[in-house]
């Protein structure tokens, strides 16, 4: 009798415990998928695919090989690829279809817009459990290709894909920003390149490259237009800036530190060299490579990831031949504050996948995620630009290593300045960062960029930007940008603290379960004490 | 047997007990499994709340977007106050507009011939007048006054000129609606196609005659097609069209623009329907990037 009570306790609370433990373990999903015990390989899944290129052919046809590829090893799914060319198109394709639960299975992503999707319940598939899976995580024993480890996705690159400490994307590729230069005009208007760029040297020399001839063209080029300075994205460059000066821009949780005097001393000093011609935007002129190849700019910065466009030779322009421009080209870090401890941005497409009702489906596009790691993916797609592969063991394998060895070998596959943009982003991990993300990050990202174009529309307008311009601009971009509707989140506690009254109670009952036992045992034992003594 | 029988009855008393424990300890297992499982509920929602730090969603569902790709199917916001538009003044002749400087304010009154695309309260249109055309970039505009634009509506608009890649247009604009009406007929400019003369026809609805169809590029089987999906062939069905038409030996580029004519208009599925050595003519506007880029409206 004390066996079968004993066992019955036992199992009561062995379920107790289980469900403790289960209720727990779908809070840390946050409810929104719980991977299935086995892939039904039986039955038809069609996922949809929402991938980002840089209007590039051999990128469209790499997803469209690895979608083929894919399908061979698992025949019951489907991928159906929707092509992208703006991270900003997709963003707002999200957030059109979050409203009506028809966002795509798997999509390529920034985590700034992830931050976003978050605000709606169990949107996007936490990662977690799904990646230590023995089974179908990463690396593991039911994939039917070789997919990396956890361990083998370049650790800096897979955190940046964390947000409050749980996965929701895995990075795709990597890149930075870099700085294309004509190096035949800075050494023509009396420069030498130094080892490490600065932003000075890159001001003085723009300055210098808008002197005239007196029938109206430039000196250093003989044509009547010259930028000489032209940045693609402004929101990484005033980010860079503040960022290499140590100046604030947010705190990990959201509070927005963007508008201070560090900010308005660079906004002046832009300010300056616009008013002199000096600089420009892609979103005020163009893309600086049009720029750059036409003899038209002699500092260019923009991706790695836009490397082939860069320099009289790219394989890729936008500009006739008869208006480009012999010239030597050299890639360089973006411009630093203080050459010893340089700080450049970690940029580049991650991929999530969205919760559906069936976890079949969800798991289906789990597994395409992950062959998206694949060495099949990785290391063909970065060879289309100056990215880098997600994955060490992409970087280390022989093939990607080959590719890299061969730089300068022709003007296609191994274009030097595109190879060069590559390895200047592998000799800089250690010096890339990112931004926080929060709800919110991606407009405050928006907000810094808006600042330097405003100024240099102003600036070219003949305003004047004095402290009363400033005070106005700030105030302006914070409301375009609801800057203050962004909501802080609380600190991420690092002590436990009070107990919640819900867990006590659950403790009590637990506890007053064990003392009835206890009590029961007791009773029983001492029963049989006083029968023995009877019988004796 | 007395044994037997008391401890019958002792195992009765003490089954009564155990029963009573039982009860208890249940009781008390599943008082704790509910406690528990309410507050794992609990957690859940507060998991929740932490990584989504903003707890209506509605902060950056509604916030302003990327500017660079308009989307005409997204929903109303309101409309943004027109903060960067210059103070009014005197309305500028097209002559005076042509001969304005960059990044100088202007008024203009134009007629709307085509809408483009709306998105987060702004607009990007073609207008024109009688003796020139007015491209507006991004102009504030409220969803409800983008449905007035119908072609020949009169707008009085303030913005500033800019170029952008060799096009003209007129930014950080905005508008009012104003008596009149006018559609500009297509003005031939096959003849102008290669000359210096052309860009004074900027941004207007212009016609092309007897263009021959030349290879846009090649399918992935190698074989020569009359058009691609943007520029490299790097897009699919809704993105942009990329043809080349020639003219006595010279070959220029045109597009079907997808905000503009979307893969439903029946320039789209005509130019699908190219066969390289088709003659045809076209109209649509006069958009110039890096040159001459015309942005076509109809084939025949």
């Amino acid at each position: 009798m004390m066996k079968k009570l004993g066992l019955c306790v036992s199992t009561a609370l062995l379920a107790v415990f289980c469900l403790f433990l289960s209720g727990c373990h779908g809070s840390k999903q946050r409810g929104n998928f719980t991977i299935p015990e086995e892939f039904d390989t039986t039955k038809k899944y069609e996922i949809s695919f929402w991938a980002k290129n840089d209007t590039n052919k051999t990128q469209t046809d790499i997803y469209k090989k690895a979608i083929q590829d894919f399908q061979k090893l698992y025949p019951n799914i489907t991928v159906n690829l929707r092509l992208y060319t703006d991270y900003g198109r997709i963003y707002n394709d999200v957030i059109t279809n979050l409203q009506t639960n028809t966002t795509p299975n798997v999509c390529i992503t920034y985590p700034d817009h992830i931050a976003t999707y978050l605000t709606g319940q169990d949107v996007v598939v936490t990662l977690d459990d799904l990646f230590e899976d023995k089974r179908y995580g990463l690396g593991g024993k039911e994939l039917r290709f070789d997919g990396p480890t956890k361990e083998e996705i370049v650790p800096q690159f897979l955190s940046e894909c964390s947000i409050d400490g749980h996965y929701y994307a895995v990075p795709y590729m990597r890149s930075t920003e870099a700085c294309y230069i004509n190096k035949t005009y800075v050494e023509a208007l009396g420069y030498t390149l130094p080892e490490t760029l600065t932003w000075d040297f890159i001001w003085e020399v723009s300055d210098a490259a808008t002197e005239k001839n007196a029938d109206g063209t430039y000196k250093v080029n003989g044509q009547k237009v010259m930028l000489p300075f032209i940045y693609k994205s402004t929101d990484n460059m005033m980010i860079q800036m503040l960022r290499q000066k140590g100046a604030g821009y947010s705190s990990p949780t959201g509070e927005i530190d963007l508008f201070h005097d560090t900010t308005t001393g660079l906004l002046e000093t832009i300010a300056g060299h616009v008013k002199k011609g000096a600089f420009s935007t892609f979103k005020i002129s163009s893309y600086p490579a049009n720029f750059l190849n036409a003899g038209q700019c002699i500092f260019a910065i923009d991706s790695t990831a836009g490397a082939t466009w860069m320099g009289t030779n790219a394989p890729l322009s936008d500009i006739s031949k008869d208006a480009l421009v012999e010239f030597e080209t050299v890639v360089y870090p973006v411009p630093q504050f203080d050459p010893q401890n340089p700080q450049m941005i970690s940029q580049g497409p991650s991929a999530c996948i969205f919760n559906k009702e069936d976890s079949g489906e969800v798991l289906a596009s789990w597994l395409f995620l992950q062959y998206l790691l694949s060495n099949d993916v990785q290391i063909p797609y970065a060879k289309t630009e100056g990215y880098v592969p997600v994955t060490l063991k992409a970087q280390n394998s022989d093939e990607y290593r080959d590719y890299l060895s061969r730089c300068g070998e022709d003007n296609s596959t191994y274009y030097d300045i595109k190879i060069k943009a590559s390895k200047l982003l592998l000799a800089n991990l250690q010096n890339t960062f990112v931004t926080p993300v929060f709800n919110g990050s991606a407009s405050l990202r928006d907000a810094a960029g808006q600042l330097i174009e405003n100024v240099t529309k102003s600036v070219r307008r003949k305003e004047e930007i004095d402290d009363a311009y400033i005070e106005k601009l700030y105030r302006d971009v914070a409301a375009l940008y609801r800057l203050d509707q962004i909501h802080v989140s609380e600190e991420t506690p690092t002590e436990l603290g009070k107990l919640p009254v819900a867990s006590g109670v659950f403790l009590t009952a637990l506890a007053a379960a064990w003392l009835l036992i206890f009590a029961y045992v007791v009773v029983d034992f001492s029963k049989k004490m006083h029968a023995k003594k009877k019988k004796h | 047997m007395l044994y037997e029988s008391e401890s019958s009855l002792n195992d009765k008393k003490r089954k009564g007990k155990i029963m009573k424990l039982k009860k208890i300890a249940i009781a008390a297992l599943a008082f704790s499994t509910m406690v528990a499982l309410s507050a794992c509920g609990k957690n859940e929602n507060n998991d929740n709340a932490d990584t989504t730090p903003t707890a209506v969603p509605t902060v950056e569902a509604t916030a302003t977007p990327p500017t660079t790709d308009p989307d005409p199917t997204k929903a109303p916001t309101e409309t943004p106050a027109p903060t960067d538009a210059p103070a009014e003044n005197k309305v500028m002749t097209y002559a005076e507009y042509a001969a304005a400087e960059l990044d100088t304010p202007v008024v203009i009154e134009a007629y709307v011939q085509a809408k483009q695309s709306w998105w987060d309260n702004k607009a990007t249109v073609y207008t024109q007048d009688e003796n020139g055309a007015y491209f507006l970039y991004n102009m504030a505009c409220s969803e409800e006054d983008y449905a007035k634009l119908v072609p020949g509506t009169k707008i009085k608009v303030s913005g500033y000129k800019a170029e952008w890649s060799g096009e003209v247009e007129i930014v950080d604009a905005t508008f009012e609606i104003v008596e009149g009406s006018f559609v500009a007929e297509a003005k031939d400019v096959t003849s102008l196609l290669g000359s210096d003369e052309l860009i004074n026809y900027q941004n207007q609805f212009v016609s092309f005659k007897g263009m021959t169809v030349v290879a846009a590029g090649q399918n992935d089987a190698g074989e020569d097609v009359a058009f691609l999906y943007n520029w490299d062939g790097s897009g699919e069905e809704g993105s942009d069209l990329y043809f080349n038409v020639s003219l006595n030996d010279k070959t220029y580029t045109f597009t079907v623009e997808s905000y503009l004519c979307d893969k439903t208009t029946d320039v789209y599925a005509a130019v699908k329907n190219l066969k390289i050595g088709d003659v045809i003519d076209m109209e649509g506007f006069l958009y110039w990037y890096n040159g001459v880029n015309p942005h076509i409206t109809s084939v025949k």
